[in-house]
């Protein structure tokens, strides 16, 4: 905001122009007209949550409790919902694993290292979030499906969901990591080098615990992200029964008309991922509250 | 750290090589195929009937969803930034819900809620099909892309206070004229980029939208069911080429947000 000059001339931090006498009259007419957000507005605001988000997912927790507590339980513990649930945990957790290693190597590599199109490689990390899930999908048909040009057809394994979980995860770990290290403190690295400490023990003592929460929080979100997914699996997956991850158990239930069976499991991935995002908020409020 | 320089080559390769593998081959691969029989190959599977038609009902779709979160995403950031209500923490938790919900969940809760046999079932009965139809398509896409307008324009108007907006309605501007000649011009390029999001997601939506459509060719197929449908009826080449199309979308979107992202760190 423009200030006036005399203030910049008459010194930094003077009291600003005086308010008029009627001020505080002009203050309390104007809180009415301000924004629009009256009473009335604030009620079209809750109204558009509501109808939009709330209710439809009111909708699914009151259907997946329909044969009470009991009924949700036989639900989920089927054994073609355990198997869905059992492989979409495990590659989720595994792909996990994979892009916190991966994730942190490309961060180092794109902050630590100079080469020639480094810009553009930094660019390309966002392409998973930029493209739809179902080109995602055909796209990697391409690399490991029946026309694979690497002879590698993967189709309606776990290897196919896992690497489709892996593409669309990719910049979770990356892009939370990234900037944690353009601001990391080198004189530390340097004092341990000095006092000879190998390159391994400088990383695993000073980098490594300076990157661990935002390592926490990007491999945390991107194994939300992966329990969830649908599109990019839809296409490689094969979706037989023996195949199936927990979102295209859900799809699959409700096309076939069992709308308790697709509740609940539907509640039991919220769940997951709630849990998931509440502990990565706890770690967050910690550190923060550790640093104040 | 000073990591020599042959591990330094080492791990660059790995990462570049993680990424050629994992990006860069797939992506080509299929724009290869794509117009591997010439351009006009593609012409003629992007311009099929069906493709034609799936391209107008996610246009539609998209043409309908985005006015209505900018309407109500601006409703939604002013009370959550003006407005001192109880329950502004809950209001809060509920616009990021989107984001952790999986697509599928989204288009199930649609179904339990709007479908026949849902808490608004009774509305098919007077006539109004929402699942199946185009209500419903609209609604999951709403859903799903709740958030962006909300979560650009929220920090914009964090910063940009109500100093000036107060100096207006003290001058004798009604809240109308307050809105239209003052807080929509600040908060414009933090607008245009959560309308770039929605738009970019109501394109490319797919899990929502293929559990709410019945996804008929020529009636209810968006361009990513075109995608799928195409597949599974052996039309891979075509199946490439309207993925080529989501692509270029995509493009033009990443394009937009940089120019937009730009624009309101500037100003």
């Amino acid at each position: 905001m423009p200030r006036p000059a005399t203030d910049a001339v008459g010194g930094a931090g003077g009291p600003g122009p005086s308010l008029p006498p009627s001020a505080p009259v002009a203050r309390r007419r104007s809180r009415r007209a301000v924004g629009g957000v009256g009473p009335l507005g604030l009620g079209v605001a809750t109204l558009w949550l509501s109808l939009i988000v709330l209710l439809p997912l009111a909708a699914v927790l009151v259907s997946s409790l329909e044969g009470g507590l009991a009924g949700f339980w036989d639900a989920v513990s089927s054994p073609p919902a355990q198997r869905a649930l059992k492989l979409t945990l495990t590659v989720s957790a595994v792909v996990t694993v994979i892009n916190a290693v991966m994730g942190t190597l490309i961060a180092w590599v794109l902050v630590r290292d100079e080469f020639r199109g480094k810009a553009i490689v930094n660019a390309l990390i966002d392409l998973p979030f930029a493209l739809p899930t179902i080109v995602a999908s055909i796209v990697l048909l391409a690399l490991i499906g029946a026309n694979s040009p690497i002879g590698l057809d993967l189709v309606a394994t776990h290897w196919a969901i896992g690497i489709a979980l892996l593409f669309v995860t990719l910049p979770f770990v990356v892009r939370s990591v990234q900037p944690v290290m353009l601001e990391l403190d080198r004189d530390a690295e340097q004092a341990a080098a000095s006092l000879g400490a190998s390159n391994a023990t400088i990383f695993r003592r000073i980098v490594l615990p300076a990157l661990a929460p935002a390592l926490i929080s990007g491999a945390g979100l991107a194994f939300a992200r992966a329990v969830g997914e649908y599109g990019s699996v839809v296409l490689v997956s094969g979706n037989t029964p023996r195949n199936q991850v927990a979102s295209q158990y859900i799809a699959d239930r409700i096309e076939t008309d069992q709308p308790a069976a697709a509740a609940a499991m539907s509640v039991t991935l919220l769940l997951i991922t709630f849990a998931v995002l509440l502990v990565l908020r706890v770690v967050a409020h910690r550190r923060t509250s550790r640093e104040g | 750290m000073k990591v020599e320089r042959a591990p330094r080559i080492a791990l660059r390769t790995v990462a570049l090589a993680y990424l050629f593998v994992l990006l860069l081959v797939p992506v080509g691969l299929i724009l290869f195929r794509t117009f591997e029989n010439g351009i006009g190959a593609f012409w003629d599977q992007v311009t099929t009937p069906a493709s034609i038609s799936a391209m107008a009902l996610t246009l539609e779709i998209v043409a309908i969803v985005v006015p209505l979160n900018v309407v109500f995403g601006i409703f939604v950031a002013l009370a959550l930034v003006r407005g001192r209500f109880r329950g502004r923490g809950f209001m809060q938790a509920i616009v990021d819900l989107p984001f952790a919900v999986s697509p599928v969940i989204v288009g199930v809760s649609l179904v339990l809620l709007w479908g026949v046999n849902g808490w608004f079932g009774g509305l098919a009965e007077v006539g109004i099909r929402v699942i199946f139809s185009l209500p419903g398509m609209v609604l999951a896409t709403l859903f799903v892309t709740l958030p962006f307008v909300v979560r650009e324009v929220e920090p914009v108007l964090h910063e940009i206070g109500d100093e000036q907006e107060q100096a207006a309605a003290t001058l004798g501007a009604n809240g109308w004229q307050t809105f239209w000649r003052i807080t929509l011009p600040s908060i414009r390029w933090g607008l245009a980029y959560g309308v770039v999001l929605t738009v970019a997601r109501a394109l490319g939506e797919f899990g929502a939208v293929s559990v709410v459509s019945n996804g008929v060719s020529g009636q209810s197929e968006t361009l990513t069911l075109l995608v799928a449908n195409r597949f599974e009826d052996l039309n891979l080449f075509g199946s490439y080429a309207a993925a080529t199309v989501l692509m270029g979308f995509a493009l033009v979107a990443l394009v937009l947000m940089t120019v937009f992202e730009r624009r309101s760190t500037r100003a």
